[in-house]
């Protein structure tokens, strides 16, 4: 299929994200009932996320930097569909496989055979889909030996390629990357790159979010940068990048 | 205008069907997880014993054996086969007990997983469900058993606990998503619900029999969706006598309602569960 010159798979709009929390901590519903009726509860608006506009392409490499603190986890979070705004627009289009969420839920006396159906049931996949990929998510694992081996048996390498690999068995149309991927030894690290690099020539979004301006610069072809809640720049990774270091220089 | 479609791949933040519809679709959709889930809990508990799933049969029956020498022995207590009369309260009292702590633990402190990936958190109430009604079933047969050695035979009346256990479901779900949502505001109303679930066991027929009790308290056991559960199930399966059209109708509309009110008041609140927990 060709790719379409800018089409979009994620869009912002106007995205605000507010946690509500109140001015004095009441951690006692007694507290809070006495409050409340004396009229005194204040709240505070922390404004995570404040009317962000962004618009990601179809099978580009976006970078997504900025301090801790920026906004960054909150943004992948919108995306990934785990918290909705407080006010704006999320669109997403396509399956997403959010990396973050790499054996999730895990449970370590059940066997890798298990696992993999708890953790491809709560990526979303169903039982007959996993069964479907089953043969090739332990061969890209290469734990044919363990797989009905409780997973308290594995060492954290393996547990970490069981995750990979049932993370990313079905391509997705949409990538979301916390850091630089370190999954394993050597020789699975580069494993997992090349998977990641099939995707990406088959026409998937990654959206990588890393502290390291080299990695971003190798990989990315535009960035955002998130200071605060709000987005500083956008564009080229480059020119964003240099952006942030001058910023960073002065206020160091 | 686009159309509203769960299943297609594209998630747009401002077009959604009403909460309550939608979080229920989305448990459907994951119902092969609610079903690992559930596996993942039976499995994992007994793991490493050596007696296992044989567990759930014992506990009660440990529970019935301390609680028939308290109570026919010290309290003297006069009931014809009273250790299965406890033990046939004690299982629908467990069940609701656990099953609601359960889908509290989860909703309000599971909150890692819920902020790495979407799934729908009804799914783990569900499986909360799913797994106390494997044990329950499992806990009939030491119950049959114990009403055998005492002589007293079921009766064809046992068909009908598959809805008696629905109607102790949705109660259930009722309670644990309304204290749920509760508990995310205020953390200290899931402290508790623990003194409360306590209290509670004790205004419900499980381990006494209603006659026991003055009449006008009596009255008032009656706004108790409990005593109609435990009666509804203890006359199906202990008695082997059909409930009266009056006790159906408690015990069901009570635990729709509670379920519906509970299930409206989780999903109207479902996204405050990411900002807050």
């Amino acid at each position: 299929m060709p790719i379409m010159p800018n089409e979009p798979v994620i869009i912002l709009q106007n995205v605000t994200v507010r946690y509500r929390v109140p001015r004095e901590n009441y951690h006692t519903f007694k507290e809070f009932a006495i409050r409340r009726i004396q009229g005194r509860v204040q709240y505070l608006d922390l404004l995570a996320l404040q009317d962000i506009n962004l618009e990601i392409h179809k099978g580009e490499v976006f970078g997504l930097i900025g301090p801790n603190g920026a906004g960054k986890t909150t943004l992948l979070r919108l995306i990934a569909k785990v918290m909705r705004p407080t006010e704006g627009r999320v669109w997403v289009k396509g399956r997403i496989a959010p990396l973050l969420a790499i054996g999730a839920g895990f449970h370590m006396e059940l066997t890798g055979r298990e696992n993999i159906f708890l953790n491809g049931t709560l990526l979303g996949l169903t039982r007959r889909e996993i069964e479907a990929l089953f043969n090739q998510i332990v061969d890209f694992a290469e734990l044919w030996d363990f797989i009905d081996a409780p997973l308290r048996t594995y060492s954290s390498g393996m547990v970490a390629r069981l995750g990979f690999a049932v993370a990313t068995a079905r391509m997705p149309d949409v990538l979301i990357v916390d850091e630089v991927l370190s999954v394993g030894d050597i020789a699975f690290q580069e494993k997992s790159a090349a998977r990641i690099r099939e995707f990406r020539e088959a026409g998937a979004t990654i959206l990588l979010v890393s502290h390291s301006m080299a990695a971003v610069k190798k990989m990315c072809s535009r960035a955002a940068w998130l200071d605060g809640g709000v987005l500083r720049a956008v564009g080229g990774v480059s020119e964003v990048i240099e952006k942030f270091e001058k910023y960073m220089g002065i206020s160091n | 205008m686009t159309k509203i479609n769960l299943l297609s791949l594209e998630y747009d933040s401002s077009i959604r069907p009403p909460t309550f519809l939608e979080e229920f679709l989305q448990a459907w959709r994951y119902r092969d997880l609610i079903l690992y889930l559930v596996r993942r809990d039976i499995t994992t508990r007994y793991k490493r014993s050596v007696l296992g799933v044989a567990w759930t049969m014992l506990n009660p029956l440990g529970m019935m054996i301390i609680l028939s020498i308290v109570f026919s022995h010290i309290f003297h207590v006069n009931v014809r086969g009273y250790p299965a009369y406890v033990l046939s309260g004690l299982v629908v009292w467990n069940f609701f007990a656990q099953v609601s702590t359960a889908i509290i633990n989860s909703l309000v402190w599971g909150g890692d997983l819920f902020r790495r990936i979407y799934v729908p958190r009804s799914a783990f109430a569900f499986s909360s469900i799913g797994t106390g009604v494997v044990n329950l079933s499992l806990s009939l047969v030491p119950l049959l058993l114990v009403m055998a050695t005492l002589g007293i035979w079921p009766k064809t009346t046992l068909i009908f606990v598959p809805v008696a256990m629905l109607f102790l479901s949705l109660f259930t779900m009722g309670v644990g998503l309304l204290i749920s949502t509760v508990g995310m505001y205020f953390v200290d109303v899931v402290e508790m619900y623990a003194i409360v679930l306590m209290g509670w066991m004790y205004l419900t027929p499980v381990i006494y029999p209603m006659s026991a009790l003055p009449s006008n308290i009596q009255f008032w056991l009656l706004f108790n969706p409990m005593v109609h559960i435990v009666n509804v199930f203890r006359m199906l399966v202990f008695d082997g006598i059909h409930p009266s059209l009056g006790t159906w109708l408690a015990a069901g509309l009570s635990s729709l309602g509670t379920f519906l009110v509970g299930w409206l008041i989780f999903t109207a609140k479902v996204d405050e569960f990411a900002y807050r927990t």
